[in-house]
């Protein structure tokens, strides 16, 4: 799919992702080796938006499996229609029995769910796995038969293989620890938050209206927040929500009553806030 | 690190595809197939510097005077420019960081280094620079002061690194990466971790909080899955025909359970009860009710004092020690004394449906444990459990009352966080 790491950079940038040198280095990795990626990190620091974006480079359909407390086999892999077979069992009733099971067990009925669909058939793929570390332990072993051989078994159909991997990412949270043989089948990747270069470039591109120097001091504010000791520091989404809310303000230039008054679009907790506006000397306006 | 073959294969194949050009690329590459968590990066990094250095010997170019230097690093510095910082801190090490003359003794030390280059003393300077440029304005500017401590402190770093990669030039490199290199912090030991060391591991305290909440969280929810209740399946296969269709699941009244937590606050442990104190406030709502006890030869309750949310972790310890009444006569350690106020105080904080944590290294300083107040909280409570920092060899040893205690109570040794959660999550009554 990509030619060399500098080719990742520039595709993804092409589509609107601004890669550090580490992810682009990991997907094309992922790509060479064909193995999955799993994505750590923050929320908020691009790792849905990595799986789009390379989804959209490589002009692949985005299949997406949201994984939550309780998402099991039937929610993740396929489902048999059971209304459908119902219809055809009473649709044939002359039928002899073995003739009406062997038909209602077929592809007809079968209704893919994301794991199944991302292996089957010839067109790209980028399989996209979000939070899985919401998910029940239980689906993991699911995923380690995917992820490893790209391969699903039907009980009533036998094994389907893929005959064109799909791309996958894995996300995660790290709110629980994925087990050692998932990890151990992918290529890990922590994604952070982006360096000060990186982080304006990212606020320009997303916020064309800004100008180089609120965006210099949005970036250098936020980076200010993240070295002080906050329950939840602010991350890239909302470093372009603040400068997107300054934009909407019509603030040409930081003060401490812009500041003070959108504050709660960079910070999440209320005792953040006031530590924030402690430590910016916000008050003594 | 526990990396097999798979991953090992896995490297060889990245290196193939990325080249051994970039050394950038390549060390991404290799962290990508090789780590499994984010944490293991403090090692890798340093590692990936001794095997993988940026060049050999010293620098090019005439080493310069010092002042020269200094002048130099002040306008990276005020630029903020990390790839010129790194390279002053080549040319700094070189210039000033060789010791010794015979090539046995001789070596490079970033400590002299720093010493001699004093990049601390070049704050004010830099500042100037920056406002006198900048035009001296606006709201960012107050941000600026704490921006040059953090490359300041940046620059130290690399000056670390630089000195690690000039030693590995002469030594052993297999020894150096066993020895130098700092561990992730979830192996740090409490008892020997440093002030920098204790801020990290803080800051593993909410990950980890949020994964024990978690695996806690599951195990009740299995438990509470529980047995039938036959009598209601009976009662309510009554409608089927006497055909039990439905199995009706025993209820389960949710039981949250009760926490105390004794915690020796003397200087010798204090960074073991501050993280774990930090660990029990994380996993708060948990619990129905939990308190915390300080002492270090008197006992005071500072349960207010770790309200949920509302503690910052670099005061805990020292609020405690300034709110709480803790110390009599003497400064040292007494269990004895402190257990024995705390069954005769706070008797009634322990119930039938109450675990007690003890934090403490159980050194008494030879007076006497007082074992039989522990016998009595024992018998009362649900559970007692010992954490002690101490690795298990030492119990007993000097002053340590060790033994003697864990024949009345669960002693486990508990020297690193990821002991702690292990232990933690064993422990703790769902």
């Amino acid at each position: 799919m990509f030619t060399s790491v500098d080719d990742v950079s520039a595709r993804l940038a092409a589509t609107g992702y601004l890669a550090s040198p580490a992810v682009a280095t990991t997907v094309f990795l992922a790509d060479r080796l064909g193995k999955p990626l799993l994505v750590e990190g923050p929320a908020g620091v691009g790792k849905t938006e990595l799986a789009k974006a390379v989804a959209e480079v490589a002009q692949a359909r985005l299949v997406r499996l949201q994984c939550y407390e309780g998402v099991d086999e039937s929610r993740a892999l396929y489902e048999w229609n059971h209304a459908k077979q119902l219809l055809r069992i009473s649709a044939g009733r002359d039928e002899t029995w073995d003739e009406a099971r062997t038909d209602i067990f077929s592809e007809e009925f079968l209704l893919t769910r994301p794991l199944l669909t991302a292996i089957r058939g010839d067109d790209p793929k980028v399989l996209l796995i979000d939070e899985t570390d919401k998910a029940d332990v239980e689906v993991e072993g699911l995923l380690l038969e995917v992820l490893s051989d790209f391969q699903v078994t039907v009980p009533e159909l036998g094994t389907i293989t893929a005959t064109r991997r799909p791309f996958v990412v894995l996300t995660s949270n790290a709110s629980r620890e994925l087990s050692e043989a998932l990890r151990r089948r992918c290529l890990f990747l922590h994604i952070g938050f982006p360096d000060e270069e990186l982080e304006r470039r990212i606020v320009r591109l997303k916020v064309p209206g800004l100008d180089q120097a609120l965006a210099t001091s949005v970036v250098r504010v936020v980076g200010a927040l993240r070295a002080m000791d906050l329950r939840k520091v602010p991350s890239v989404a909302e470093t372009i929500d603040w400068a997107r809310t300054l934009l909407a303000l019509g603030a040409d230039t930081l003060d401490e009553t812009v500041v003070h008054d959108s504050l709660g679009v960079l910070l999440k907790h209320q005792d953040d806030v006031l530590k924030a506006a402690a430590k910016l000397d916000l008050d003594a306006v | 690190m526990r990396i097999g073959t798979g991953e090992t294969v896995d490297a060889a194949q990245a290196v193939a595809a990325l080249g051994l050009a970039d050394r950038e690329l390549l060390r991404e590459g290799l962290a990508a197939t090789l780590l499994h968590g984010p944490a293991q990066r403090q090692v890798f990094d340093p590692v990936f510097d001794l095997y993988f250095p940026r060049g050999i010997g010293a620098p090019e170019g005439e080493s310069a005077d010092r002042d020269d230097l200094r002048d130099r690093l002040a306008a990276a510095l005020a630029a903020g420019d990390e790839m010129l910082m790194a390279r002053l801190a080549a040319e700094a090490v070189d210039g000033f960081g060789g010791y010794g003359s015979s090539p046995a003794s001789d070596g490079w030390s970033s400590h002299q280094t720093l010493d001699r280059v004093r990049p601390q003393t070049l704050f004010a300077r830099v500042r100037d620079s920056v406002r006198a440029q900048s035009g001296a304005s606006g709201f960012t500017d107050r941000l600026l002061e704490d921006e040059i401590r953090r490359r300041i402190e940046t620059f130290r770093r690399q000056v670390a690194a630089e000195a690690r990669r000039r030693i590995a030039e002469r030594r052993d490199r297999d020894e150096l990466a066993r020895r130098a290199v700092a561990t992730t912090p979830d192996r740090l030991d409490f008892l020997y971790a440093g002030k920098l060391q204790l801020a990290e591991l803080r800051r593993t305290v909410q990950p980890l909080a949020r994964k024990l909440a978690t695996r806690l969280a599951a195990r009740r929810r299995r438990t509470s899955r529980g047995s039938i209740d036959l009598r209601r399946t009976l009662r309510g296969s009554l409608s089927t025909g006497g055909v039990p269709m439905k199995p009706v699941l025993r209820r389960r009244r949710p039981v949250r359970p009760e926490l105390v937590l004794l915690c020796d606050v003397s200087g010798s442990v204090s960074g073991f009860s501050d993280f774990t104190m930090l660990l029990v406030q994380a996993l708060h709502d948990q619990f129905s009710k939990v308190r915390v006890f300080a002492f270090v030869n008197r006992l005071d309750e500072v349960t207010p004092l770790l309200v949920h949310g509302a503690a910052d972790p670099e005061g805990l310890g020292a609020r405690i020690r300034a709110e709480a009444t803790l110390t009599g006569w003497h400064g040292s350690s007494d269990y004895g004394v402190a257990l024995g106020e705390f069954a005769e105080r706070y008797g009634d904080a322990v119930g039938p449906r109450t675990t007690v944590f003890v934090l403490g290294d159980a050194r008494t300083n030879m007076s006497d444990p007082n074992l039989a107040a522990v016998g009595r909280v024992a018998e009362r409570a649900r559970r007692v459990y010992w954490l002690n920092p101490e690795p298990q060899a030492l119990w007993g040893t000097g002053d340590s009352a060790a033994p003697a205690y864990a024949e009345l109570v669960d002693m486990h040794e508990c020297r690193t966080a990821r002991q702690l959660s292990a232990l933690i999550a064993r422990l703790l009554p769902v």
